[in-house]
């Protein structure tokens, strides 16, 4: 029995061990040596990437990546929490709203990311709309700024939050929003008293799905913010290509999975004590 | 105003079926009235019908006098113990009875609530959650959460059929206990007939959607309108064309006198319920018949020949 579990784990070990672990102890290496002349890393071991990571330039990049994710999270739950209401009380249109939901993701990210520059930029199917009404004389600025990243971070990562509100939503005993009603809560009443605190772990798990992936993200500040919003992925981008800073670039990978770590034990923790 | 609730021809059709049927019954203020059926019949369709769950396809539902069709269930001074109870799984008891209060914005919360409480014996369960208590106590905050409300009518959607069955019988008399010291009216939803006979001032029988018979317990189940109303409340002996209790119903070896009514018949077997036996046998024609008989009496063995007697006075005799 014992090894047979071992044969089943085996792949899992091999893919998590190869393609996971062993990459991040050769980052971890990397972000203690010393920046090669052509790139690559050179000795002596140095903790010097460590310290100029509390440059205030770094950090203010740092800082934005945190609130442009935080808030692009909120706008997600803000859009994704009547989506998943609806959906889930929509009876047998159900399946059809949620594969709707799912239909972007049938194209490419990166292709569905430049439809938005096309959309958004000054010679731009919405600029271009608004001229000819006469409502606006110049462009608007829509693209290349923090608005049109968090646009495309909420566009993108909606799905992940609607998808798990509505597994709690469709869970949720309809039998207590008649109690509500039943004992005088009008809808609102019973929206803010049963619905949305039973819903609380569905918040939790798309807030952190999506939370995380902005943290990161790489493509939509790099396409959508044009260089002007720089978030910290692509911060570590630009460390390994242009700046040829590949120990700066690992410290910088590193210290943002210690983040994204230290708020998912800060989350969980609260989730225990039944705070949240 | 002596009726508290009116149901005036109230029909719930759905395209396949007939949930409810041209209903109509009366309660009084104060009475605790049972609705008895098997599952099916649409007595939980009448509840939900009357708490505003569902709308009525026609008819009519008075509320002290006045139509309620219009208003919603938060509108309605109904409340509902449901059969899960549906309490609320992140409040704590205290929260889950003060619920109904504090949407209500009533005042003196916090002594309605412990009052309640009492009443229902829970004082010193507050700060629980339901997933702490036991079912009996759950239902018992169901129960608080919804009196606490002062509703004109309680509704109880088989509230005791999730409790095991010792616990029944104890939380009947609780019930009507309850019901008697806050002198609610109670519209109490059940299939168990003997939930219904034991605990009702008043019931209804209903089958398939419609309403067979209203009436005071000894009414319905000495003098049931049908077949279908006296087969439901209790043992039915069918013997040509008249319906005997099998309480009613005696059995003897030697041939009765003359002045009461008997059948010959053939013993087949017997169950033994601890304070009377069953006896089953089977009339010359075929038809089965049950007998109870004290367990003090003579044991009879299967294939015995015997007669089955009882009273003209027993006889259930139905107009159809």
């Amino acid at each position: 029995m014992n090894r047979l579990r071992a044969w089943f784990l085996a792949p899992s070990w091999i893919v998590m061990g190869g393609l996971f672990l062993a990459p991040l102890a050769v980052i971890f290496a990397y972000s203690l040596l010393t920046r090669g002349v052509y790139g690559g890393i050179a000795r002596p071991w140095t903790a010097e990437s460590y310290q100029r990571l509390a440059d205030p330039i770094y950090l203010g990049i740092l800082w934005r990546s945190v609130w442009i994710a935080a808030l692009s999270t909120v706008l997600c739950l803000a859009l994704g929490f009547p989506l998943a209401l609806f959906i889930s009380r929509s009876g047998r249109h159900k399946n059809l709203y949620l594969s709707l939901v799912m239909l972007p993701f049938w194209t490419s990210f990166l292709v569905r990311t430049y439809a938005w520059m096309f959309l958004l930029r000054d010679t731009g199917l919405i600029n271009i709309v608004l001229e000819k009404l006469g409502v606006i004389r110049a462009p608007l600025p829509l693209l290349y700024n923090n608005g049109a990243v968090i646009l495309g971070l909420v566009y993108g990562y909606l799905p992940f939050m609607v998808l798990p509100l509505y597994a709690t939503l469709e869970r949720l005993d309809r039998n207590l929003l008649e109690a509500a009603a039943d004992l005088g809560a009008r809808p609102w009443s019973a929206l803010t008293r049963v619905t949305i605190p039973l819903c609380a772990p569905g918040i939790r798990a798309g807030a952190i799905l999506v939370f995380i992936p902005c943290l990161g993200a790489y493509l939509t500040p790099d396409l959508l913010g044009g260089g002007k919003s720089v978030m910290i992925g692509n911060l570590i981008q630009n460390q390994f290509t242009t700046a040829r800073d590949w120990p700066f670039g690992s410290a910088i990978s590193l210290a943002l999975m210690a983040i994204v770590m230290a708020l998912l034990v800060g989350f969980l923790r609260r989730q225990e004590e039944g705070l949240l | 105003m002596e009726f508290v609730l009116e149901l005036r021809a109230v029909s719930k059709h759905y395209p396949t079926h007939r949930a409810v049927d041209a209903v109509s019954f009366t309660l009084k203020r104060g009475e605790f009235f049972s609705l008895l059926g098997p599952s099916g019949c649409g007595k939980t369709t009448t509840l939900r019908l009357i708490a505003g769950f569902e709308q009525p396809t026609a008819g009519e539902i008075l509320l002290n006098g006045a139509d309620i069709h219009h208003l919603k269930p938060y509108e309605r001074n109904v409340s509902t113990v449901f059969q899960n109870y549906a309490l609320f799984p992140h409040l704590t008891v205290q929260q889950n009875v003060e619920f109904g209060l504090r949407r209500r914005a009533e005042n003196h919360i916090e002594e309605r609530v412990r009052q309640a409480l009492e009443l229902v014996q829970l004082t010193g369960k507050e700060a629980r959650r339901p997933s702490e208590i036991s079912g009996g106590e759950r239902q018992r905050v169901a129960l608080a959460r919804s009196l606490v409300v002062a509703p004109d009518v309680l509704l109880l959607d088989e509230p005791l059929s999730a409790l095991d069955p010792k616990l029944r019988k104890q939380v009947r008399a609780e019930l009507k206990n309850i019901q008697r010291k806050v002198g609610i009216t109670f519209l109490f939803v059940t299939h168990d007939q003997e939930e219904a006979l034991s605990m009702s001032d008043r019931l209804a029988v209903m089958h398939a959607g419609e309403l067979q018979q209203v009436g005071a317990p000894e009414e319905l189940y000495l003098r049931p309108r049908n077949r279908f109303v006296a087969s439901f409340l209790g043992g039915l002996n069918w013997i040509h064309g008249v319906g005997v209790r099998p309480e009613a119903t005696r059995m003897v070896r030697e041939p009765p006198a003359a002045e009461v009514c008997s059948r010959a018949a053939t013993v087949t077997g017997s169950t033994f319920l601890g304070n009377c036996v069953q006896v089953e046998a089977r009339l010359d024609d075929g038809q089965p018949v049950v007998a109870e008989v004290s367990r003090l009496d003579e044991n009879f063995t299967p294939g015995e020949a015997v007669f089955v007697w009882w009273r003209a006075a027993d006889e259930l005799t139905f107009p159809e």
